[in-house]
């Protein structure tokens, strides 16, 4: 396997995609990643030099609209689906002391 | 003789309901009354809406009485994927993370389906968050394959194929990044249509992979879907990748003529790895287009080793920015024990979220990362552009690109999972259509010596489904009736002293010539059986 996942990359990547991965989990993570990048390590074979990365196929534009609101008020529905309310509130745990 | 209500196709079906010789309501209860009986060994779907269902079907009943709803989908039960938004009713992503989530309105998509009449039955089971290729990663119990319970059904949209194959609906939506409606189709020996991007609104359809996804039907036959597709199409405001097109009317393109069809097959499709019953049916299919006049040729479409990891760098990227929403806070699931705000983001989201889900959100995270965004990112769009660029220069010569759907036939329950790469390979004739944005249709071509369906897929260029519906119903006609039972009685012909599957296909290509005159042809492949067939130019 040509791509090594360490610790330190598997970590980080733990933290950029809010995932805690058990020991099990992390090191099958590692040896996945791993084997799909060598696996991506293809594409390099192909001269890309001078392509346009092409995110989209068509020439999609930003759509902009009138700053109006156009949605009704669907607060208690909306709330219905939290994990926990109170007061017309979503709680959250606390961020600072 | 009366053709059982459960038997008729979606446009047959609401044709009758007009006609008074029965109702939405008769209709309905038909499909619940199936679903009663055999979902509990399919597991087609995550959620019933008995009640709704009916109700919707009363409503939808006299307005069809008072003339209002005259379309050829009212009165119509369908099955919708649960990645698609429906307001009131629970719509989980086949995810533990969405396992409470009733959305506060309605997928674009299924808001048309509705105007015109159709009355949602329930949501389908999916993978989750539509990662997978079989169904299997479903946090609700796999779907069996209608074919043969001990099979997937195929994935993402398995549970919508499997309920359009099993007589559990009428149609069914599915979404496709990468194959997900059509590959199921194919493996539940179902039609299934991914159209043009931006086609189809996909405003409330939960994303994965927004630059690949698309909507589009799972149907009975090629008519059901064109009236589908005719009805789902929409510019939407909603959608900001939405595409005003004056050509939706699909319906019109049912028409049995493929006279100097310019059609291509890639001979890279029919390389090692495809199943060898798969490749004689798919070029049976090619071969029974020629004889209609199409003007069958193969060439190389050429970079399509690359198509794969291409995708699964920008799918991964986009699915790891899109599932950030899942943080436990607004909706979904929330951990019960946390330390503050952070551990409860990562303990939520790792407990809520399968394998197969953190896999590609992890390797999304890392291909977007400093450092890693050139080399892995930026490269996979570079190599998409230049994946369009082949599509662009094949459709210069063909209108049509012909190919197998999936290398082989549904695979055993359990066999797939257990290697990562080996199932994405699975995706190798699917996805390069999703790079390129392309139309792809999935309809079947017969079945292989075990029983299972296998899928013929028609590729367009943009915009081009109209060529594709006009192909795939003259297919279709020359094909004749296709489902468990038909299937059936020709694998009892064929067992009758023959054995080989080219020798089976003389005698349907013989029985055809008795049927429609074709003595030509037939002994053409008579003389040809058992052989590769190179070099399909029509004479």
């Amino acid at each position: 396997m040509a791509n090594i996942i360490s610790d330190e990359t598997i970590e980080y990547v733990g933290i950029l995609a809010k995932l805690e991965l058990s020991d099990k989990e992390r090191e099958r993570a590692k040896s996945d990643m791993g084997r799909m990048l060598d696996y991506i390590d293809k594409l390099g074979e192909l001269d890309t030099t001078g392509v346009e990365p092409m995110s989209h196929v068509f020439p999609v534009q930003n759509v902009f609209r009138e700053d109006v609101v156009t949605n009704g008020d669907l607060r208690e529905q909306m709330l219905a689906n939290a994990p926990e309310e109170k007061d017309g509130m979503f709680v959250v745990p606390r961020t600072f002391e | 003789m009366r053709i059982a209500i459960t038997d008729r196709t979606a446009v047959e079906l609401s044709a009758a309901i007009r006609a008074g010789q029965t109702t939405a309501v008769e209709a309905a209860e038909a499909m619940l009354a199936r679903i009663e009986e055999q979902d509990k060994l399919y597991n087609c779907y995550v959620t019933v809406d008995g009640e709704g269902a009916l109700s919707q079907a009363r409503a939808v009943q006299e307005r069809i009485e008072a003339g209002e709803l005259t379309g050829p989908l009212a009165g119509v039960p369908v099955a919708i994927k649960d990645n698609l938004c429906t307001e009131g009713m629970l719509t989980t992503c086949s995810s533990k993370m969405l396992g409470n989530f009733v959305p506060t309105y309605t997928a674009e998509a299924v808001a048309n389906l509705r105007r015109a009449g159709a009355v949602v039955l329930g949501k389908t089971n999916m993978d989750e968050f539509a990662m997978g290729s079989t169904t299997e990663t479903s946090a609700y119990g796999v779907t069996r394959n209608p074919w043969n319970p001990d099979h997937v059904p195929g994935g993402s949209s398995g549970g919508s194929a499997a309920a359009v194959a099993a007589g559990e609906c009428y149609f069914a939506l599915g979404s496709d990044t990468g194959g997900s409606i059509r590959q199921p189709a194919a493996y539940c020996g179902t039609v299934g249509m991914k159209p043009t991007y931006g086609t189809v609104s996909r405003y409330g359809l939960v994303a994965y992979g927004s630059s690949l996804d698309q909507i589009g039907p799972l149907t009975k036959d090629v008519t059901d879907c064109a009236a589908v597709l005719e009805t789902i199409a929409s510019y939407d405001k909603k959608d900001s990748t939405s595409i005003q097109r004056q050509d939706t009317d699909f319906t019109s393109a049912l028409v049995e003529d493929v006279q100097g069809l310019r059609i291509g097959i890639p001979g890279d499709y029919l390389g090692e790895g495809l199943d060898t019953q798969v490749k004689a049916a798919v070029l049976q299919a090619a071969e029974d287009l020629a004889r209609r006049g199409a003007l069958v040729e193969r060439f190389d479409l050429s970079l399509v080793e690359y198509a794969i990891p291409a995708y699964y760098t920008i799918a991964a990227a986009e699915a790891s920015s899109n599932l950030e929403r899942f943080d436990g806070i607004k909706y979904g699931y929330r951990t019960k024990e946390y330390a503050g705000l952070h551990p409860m983001y990562k303990k939520s989201r790792s407990e809520g979220f399968g394998e197969e889900v953190k896999r590609r959100i992890m390797l999304g995270s890392f291909v977007l990362s400093s450092g890693y965004y050139d080399a892995y990112y930026l490269k996979a769009l570079r190599v998409k552009a230049l994946i369009k660029k082949a599509f662009d220069e094949a459709f210069a010569k063909y209108d049509v690109i012909l190919g197998p759907v999936a290398p082989t036939t549904a695979p055993k329950l359990g066999a797939s999972l257990t290697d990562p790469i080996r199932m994405y390979l699975g995706d190798i004739y699917t996805i390069a259509v999703n790079l390129a944005g392309l139309p792809g249709i999935s309809l079947p071509c017969g079945v292989d010596e075990s029983g299972l369906p296998i899928g013929l897929q028609l590729i367009g260029d943009c915009f081009q489904e109209k060529k594709l519906i006009r192909a795939a119903y003259t297919y279709e006609k020359i094909r004749g009736p296709f489902g468990k039972a038909t299937a059936a009685e020709g694998r009892t012909t064929k067992a009758e002293g023959r054995t080989t599957e080219a020798e089976s296909r003389t005698t349907e290509a013989v029985s055809r010539t008795a049927a429609g005159g074709w003595t030509e042809t037939g002994q053409r492949v008579l003389q040809e059986a058992g052989q590769e067939q190179e070099g399909h130019r029509h004479e």
